[in-house]
């Protein structure tokens, strides 16, 4: 137990939290009106509220919600389609290790795999890369995630790939998200809880305009469950006092500006277009596609992809009563889906949701959040 | 039909996690409706033998990268069958077996170098291989190597995993997620500054240092292997019809784990291991469990990491420090996240 030079975590502080939390339960209690409702937009918060449980000890009266931030669950089903099609056209895909077991409109990549398809999971594009590398055959990465991993993908396209490799870009952008929900007419957001991974990249000011059209706070936190405690904290302060500002809780990794060189590789490379988000809604700007100048390494564009034969299955009547949708936008959570825990389990996944190990209904089955309270 | 149970029809590589699938299809295929030593689905069978027991058990290694940080496939197909026989009160392997299926074009020098470590564990076990046998098969049917070892042992009083009652200790014998995380790291070529060593080591010697020294208040041991740690609880808990409270700031984990698996959104505690065990002790016997387990190399991080209560079942909770949370069943293989 003395691997020197391992620094402990100083953000895991039980004392501290203690405080926080309390200052939190004041302030909730001083805007004295139930319920508070906050919004997310990260899986990794979720991840982090849930694997801490820290719900347990939110007020009562505070509703955190995740929002659509879990970048397997909005991959909308044409583009599972897609990577389904061409897997079974002969090609190899690699991915992400979630976007395997995602349900297209017929099957996933693996029941692709299983039919004997060729598909790998990577932990990154330069893995992918480095794959496609060992062979002449024709290999295309289907790349998701939002800011956070369009980046990398952007960078390891500018760095030059081997010509037998191409990308499926099923990259999505938060922010123009975010302006979504705020506008959803049964919306009942009161602030959002920025990623603070995403922000390292796009800055905090990205949000200033959002701020300022919705006159909703917004503040940037990190993953410790001190981030995610001392932002709530900072975020229902805001609410109380009625200022819509943006906030930074993150200072030690997010500046206003963000990183410049990786939002201009991202732009650079990708191009915002309108798109749907799986369950939610099309939102404008909120996908990324390769721009004109990378067609040779669009797989939108190197191959005809055939979705025809897919199509032939009719969603089930399961999936038509999946609520993922109403979930990620806010307006449910997913004790109040008929389907939780009960025909849709990790196992037998109905949506999206239920994937993906960023996705609420998995993260709140995983950690038998409602168990508990049911 | 959902796409789901269509997918459910064919073997996926979460059958063989560890994890809930895997105990489902043991359950509904293997085992179909069968009774007898094999339907307790512990570490090995149970079998009358005058005063005392025959333990008999079998396991099959397969492991990607074959040689990786503080081990290789010959320790690791030693130590799992001498582990199985160990938690079920066996300390004293009479022998294995081990069949070897070969890739075409597999190297013989690889091979005697994996021969020589499983000597080095029968060593270390104090057993040795009694008989074998050897399949080659073409290249591209098999991944490099397969090794299936047997093991049978005599054990004077059995110890199940089913044995757990309300107050219990649990205690673990060491720094929990070595093994899976230095596999995972060599596998994909992932560096942390820090080097991770696999745990992978027989256990019999420590074993039968905690039964000399309070064989009778030990109440249900299993190794935490593919699944880890919450799938050895989930396991033991369900069997022995109790809950179990673990307080997460009590687990032993070696910062370079902790710190890599932050890294890759990995919980420790589903990671694999395959050098530590889990014991429940009668609250009164702790002190001399953790003694006998502090003073054998292989038990120095040894530490009460939970307790037995009669309320859930089957389920465990965890006290991060922060709130509560249920433990889940780990289920299909470990992914890291994308964000």
């Amino acid at each position: 137990m003395s691997d020197a030079g391992v620094l402990e975590l100083k953000f895991r502080d039980t004392a501290r939290a203690a405080q926080l939390s309390a200052a939190l339960a004041r302030t909730v209690q001083e805007i004295g009106r139930a319920p508070v409702s906050v919004m997310h937009v990260c899986g990794s918060h979720e991840q982090a509220i849930a694997r801490f449980g820290l719900r347990t000890n939110f007020p009562r009266d505070l509703d955190v919600i995740m929002g659509p931030g879990c970048p397997v669950c909005i991959t909308d089903q044409p583009e599972v389609d897609e990577a389904v099609a061409l897997a079974r056209q002969g090609i190899r895909i690699a991915t992400y290790g979630d976007m395997v077991r995602v349900p297209g409109s017929a099957a996933s990549l693996a029941d692709a795999q299983a039919d004997g398809a060729r598909v790998d999971v990577v932990y990154s594009i330069d893995q992918a890369i480095a794959l496609a590398r060992e062979s002449d055959e024709p290999f295309v990465f289907f790349g998701t995630g939002f800011e956070t991993t369009a980046v990398a993908t952007a960078a390891a396209i500018l760095a030059g790939v081997p010509p037998n490799f191409s990308v499926l870009s099923a990259h999505k952008y938060i922010p123009p998200v975010m302006e979504i929900v705020a506008e959803m007419p049964d919306s009942r957001i009161e602030g959002f809880v920025a990623a603070g991974h995403a922000a390292t990249i796009t800055g905090w000011g990205v949000f200033e305009a959002f701020v300022r059209r919705h006159g909703i706070p917004v503040v940037v936190a990190g993953f410790e469950p001190l981030d995610i405690l001392a932002a709530l904290a900072r975020l229902v302060e805001l609410i109380r006092d009625r200022q819509a500002t943006v906030e930074n809780m993150f200072p030690r990794c997010v500046t206003r500006a963000g990183n410049v060189v990786a939002q201009r590789q991202l732009w650079e490379v990708f191009a915002p277009i309108g798109g749907r988000w799986r369950g939610i809604a099309h939102i404008p700007n909120g996908n990324l596609r390769l721009r004109d100048d990378w067609a040779h390494v669009d797989a939108r564009r190197r191959f005809s992809i055939d979705l025809h034969a897919l199509w032939d299955s009719a969603p089930s009547l399961l999936a038509q009563q999946c609520v993922c949708g109403d979930i990620m936008s806010g307006l449910k959570n997913p004790s109040e889906c008929a389907l939780f825990g009960a025909e849709c389990i990790p196992d037998s996944p109905v949506g999206a949701c239920m994937v993906s190990s960023e996705g609420t209904c998995r993260i709140w089955h995983e950690y038998g959040i409602a168990r508990r309270s049911a | 039909m959902t796409m789901a149970t269509v997918t459910a029809q064919k073997i996926a590589m979460k059958h063989g996690a560890g994890g809930r699938s895997m105990r489902r299809l043991i359950e509904k295929v293997f085992l179909n409706g069968m009774t007898g030593p094999a339907a307790a689905m512990d570490d090995g069978a149970v079998i009358p033998f005058g005063e005392q027991f025959l333990i008999f058990t079998t396991d099959s290694h397969v492991i990607h990268p074959l040689v990786f940080p503080g081990g290789d496939i010959g320790w690791l197909s030693v130590a799992g069958t001498v582990n199985d026989l160990a938690m079920m009160g066996a300390t004293e392997p009479l022998g294995l077996t081990c069949g070897m299926v070969v890739e075409e074009g597999f190297s013989i020098e690889d091979l005697s170098r994996i021969q020589n470590s499983i000597r080095a564990a029968c060593a270390d076990a104090g057993t040795a291989i009694v008989a074998g046998d050897t399949k080659v098969m073409r290249r591209g049917e098999v991944d490099g190597l397969i090794i299936n070892t047997s093991g049978i042992g005599i054990a004077p009083r059995v110890v199940r995993d089913s044995g757990l009652r309300p107050g219990d200790q649990i205690i673990v014998t060491g720094t929990i997620g070595d093994h899976g995380m230095a596999v995972m790291a060599a596998r994909h070529g992932f560096a942390f500054g820090v080097p991770l060593r696999s745990d992978v080591a027989p256990l019999n010697g420590l074993i039968r240092a905690v039964l000399d020294a309070a064989g009778g208040s030990v109440t249900a041991m299993k190794d935490p292997t593919r699944g880890g740690v919450a799938s050895a609880l989930h396991e033991m808990a369900g069997k022995s019809g109790v809950g179990i409270v673990i307080d997460e700031s009590l687990l032993p984990v070696r910062p370079a784990v902790r710190a890599a698996a932050d890294v890759l959104g990995i919980d420790p505690l589903l990671i694999a291991n395959e050098g530590k065990a889990l014991i429940g002790v009668e609250p009164g016997a702790t002190g001399i469990v953790l003694e006998a387990l502090r003073s054998h190399p292989h038990g120095r991080d040894a530490a009460v990491i939970g307790r037995c209560v009669e309320e859930s079942p089957g389920s465990i909770l965890l006290d991060t420090g922060f709130g509560q949370r249920l433990l889940s069943e780990p289920d299909g293989e470990l992914l890291p996240r994308i964000c």
